[in-house]
Order: C-alpha cells, then structure tokens, then sequence
C-alpha cells in the first residue's frame, strides 16, 4: 500500500508565470511596432469603391490635398464639413498659398478625392471642376484595394 | 583571531507583481487603439486646363478613345459606347465591362502595331451627372489594364479624362 503524501494546511501552490509575461512583451511588442498614431484623414462613413486594379501610391506627394465626398454632395476635409462643392474654393486657395510657402506650385499638388461609391458622378466632376479653377492639375481617385 | 563565519549572500526577493499589472495595462491600451485599415490605392486623373500652344506640324496627336456612359433610372449602367477618334462606334449593354477592355485592348494593339500612329492613347469619359460612381470606377478600371492569369496586371492605358459636364 502507498503512502499518501499529506497536503499540509496552508501551503501555498506556486504555478510559474513566467512564459505568460513572456507572451505578453511579446504582443506588447507586436502592437506597438504595428501602431500608427499619425491622423489619416478618412472619414470611416465613406464607402469606397473597390478595385484589383488600384495599387497603393508609390510616391509620396510634396503636398497633398485630401477630400472626402458624400452622396449627398458634402465634402468633409480636414475635419471641417463643407456644405456645398462650390464652396471649397477659398479653401484651396488658403492650401495652395500654403503650399507655395513650401516650394510647391499649384500644378504639383495632388489632389486626392475619396468619394462614396453612391455618389453621383457628376458631384466629382463638380469638385475636379472647382479644383481645376484654382489651377490645380492632378488628381487621384483614392478606392479601396480589393485582393481574391 | 577569529575568523568570520562565512555569511550567505543575502536575497532579497522584487516583488514583480506592479510590473505585471503595468504591462497588462500597456496592452489593453494598445489593443484598443489598434485600428485595421484596408489598404487603399488610387486611379491618377491628370486634367490640366488647356492651354494655348502653337500646333507644331510635327507633334504626335493621341488616339482618343470617347467612352460616353448613359446612366439608369437607379443610378446604374443602361448603355456604354465607345469610340476611337470618332470610328469604330460600339455599343454595349450586357457585360460592359469585359466588352468595353476587349474594345480598349484592340485599339491598343493596333496601335502598338503601327509606329506611324500616335504613340499615346488617352480615354475621354462621357458620364451622366446621376450616375454611380461605383460604377465609373469600374469603367476606369475596365480601361486601366486586366488582370491575366498569372495574376500580374497588364496596363492599358495610363491617361484619363472626364468630359466637362453640367448638370441635368
């Protein structure tokens, strides 16, 4: 017959944590490399477009100019919302002055226009319009990237 | 002379315990700021406003495919026609897409073909005010290149631009 090691009162059972605070630097470490705390401006109720096609800009812009467009003709940029498209154009005078302060002409902004995929297409006519008054050139139709 | 009895180093145990508690915060923080974003790209548009330049009599002019895209009721397709140059007049309904880059994918062969022609073709896209712009995303990328087998991307044409409109 065997003899029953008895479990004295009070003593404590100790389990190794160690391999846990392990994985845990490790998912500390993870997410802070992966983090990015700079302000995109996308507004998240806009929908976009999808396409295989679309690759993300190689290049980054000497200056840019990014808008987002709703169905209903508002456009939303730098966290101002713009009730009509006609009324953008101060704004890019104000941006193309800034612009110029840093050796950027008018013509080598580019002009990025996320626009819902509900939108009428002419209401982004309507702000290519408004930009190509304030003599400004190029513009990227931003869409989502869709991977099979 | 007596000597010392030799003493045990002594130990003194960290209680570790607020670090753990600090790291654990550190990650919640972390996974609660952290934010999955698709990845985006863009369709380059480049419309300058025309300008007033002598026609020198040896400059090369661009075939000039005019997409003209006629919107539905709801917003959607009801008719695509296509043309190079004002020639060659097609129309589709069902299957645009696909039929628009067939169209798009002979004219540019034809034109690779012959060094005599313009070296550069542009697409100009007629589209109505109401439509979708799903959908002219979808004409731009009907027109910008396909998808082959191998899964690389053969370009078609690179310079696009819309036809000034007014609305309805």
């Amino acid at each position: 017959m065997g003899r029953k090691r008895k479990i004295k009162s009070g003593e404590l059972l100790e389990a190794d944590l160690t391999p846990m605070i392990d994985v845990t630097f490790q998912l500390i470490a993870f997410f802070m490399f992966l983090i990015n705390f700079s302000e995109v401006d996308r507004a998240e109720e806009i929908l976009l477009p999808s396409s295989q096609l679309a690759k993300p800009p190689t290049e980054i812009a000497k200056y840019q100019i990014l808008m987002n467009l709703e169905p209903g003709g508002k456009v939303k940029f730098e966290g101002q919302s713009i009730e009509q498209i006609q009324f953008m154009t101060p704004i890019f005078r104000q941006e193309i002055d800034a612009a110029k302060r840093e050796g950027v002409n008018a013509d080598e902004i580019s002009v990025i226009i996320r626009a819902h995929e509900d939108t009428p297409t002419g209401l982004v006519q309507e702000l290519i319009s408004v930009c190509q008054e304030s003599e400004l050139e190029s513009f990227s139709l931003r869409v989502k990237e869709k991977i099979n | 002379m007596k000597i010392g009895k030799e003493r045990k180093p002594l130990e003194s145990k960290v209680d570790m315990t607020p670090m753990i508690d600090i790291v654990f915060q550190l990650l919640v923080f972390f996974i609660m700021t952290f934010k999955i974003v698709t990845m985006e790209g863009d369709f380059k548009v480049k419309m300058p406003i025309a300008t007033t330049q002598d026609n020198k009599m040896d400059e090369v002019f661009p075939t000039v495919l005019h997409v003209k895209i006629a919107a539905g009721d709801t917003g959607g397709v009801a008719q695509v026609e296509v043309d190079t140059d004002g020639d060659n007049l097609q129309t589709f309904t069902n299957d645009w897409p696909g039929n628009l880059t067939a169209y798009v994918e002979n004219v540019v062969a034809a034109v690779e073909g012959d060094p005599s022609t313009a070296q550069d073709t542009e697409v100009e896209f007629d589209i109505d005010f109401s439509l979708r712009y799903l959908h002219t995303v979808k004409a731009i990328e009907s027109v910008s290149g396909i998808i082959q087998p191998d899964r690389s991307i053969k370009k078609l044409i690179e310079k696009i631009k819309f036809k000034s409109k007014s609305r309805d």
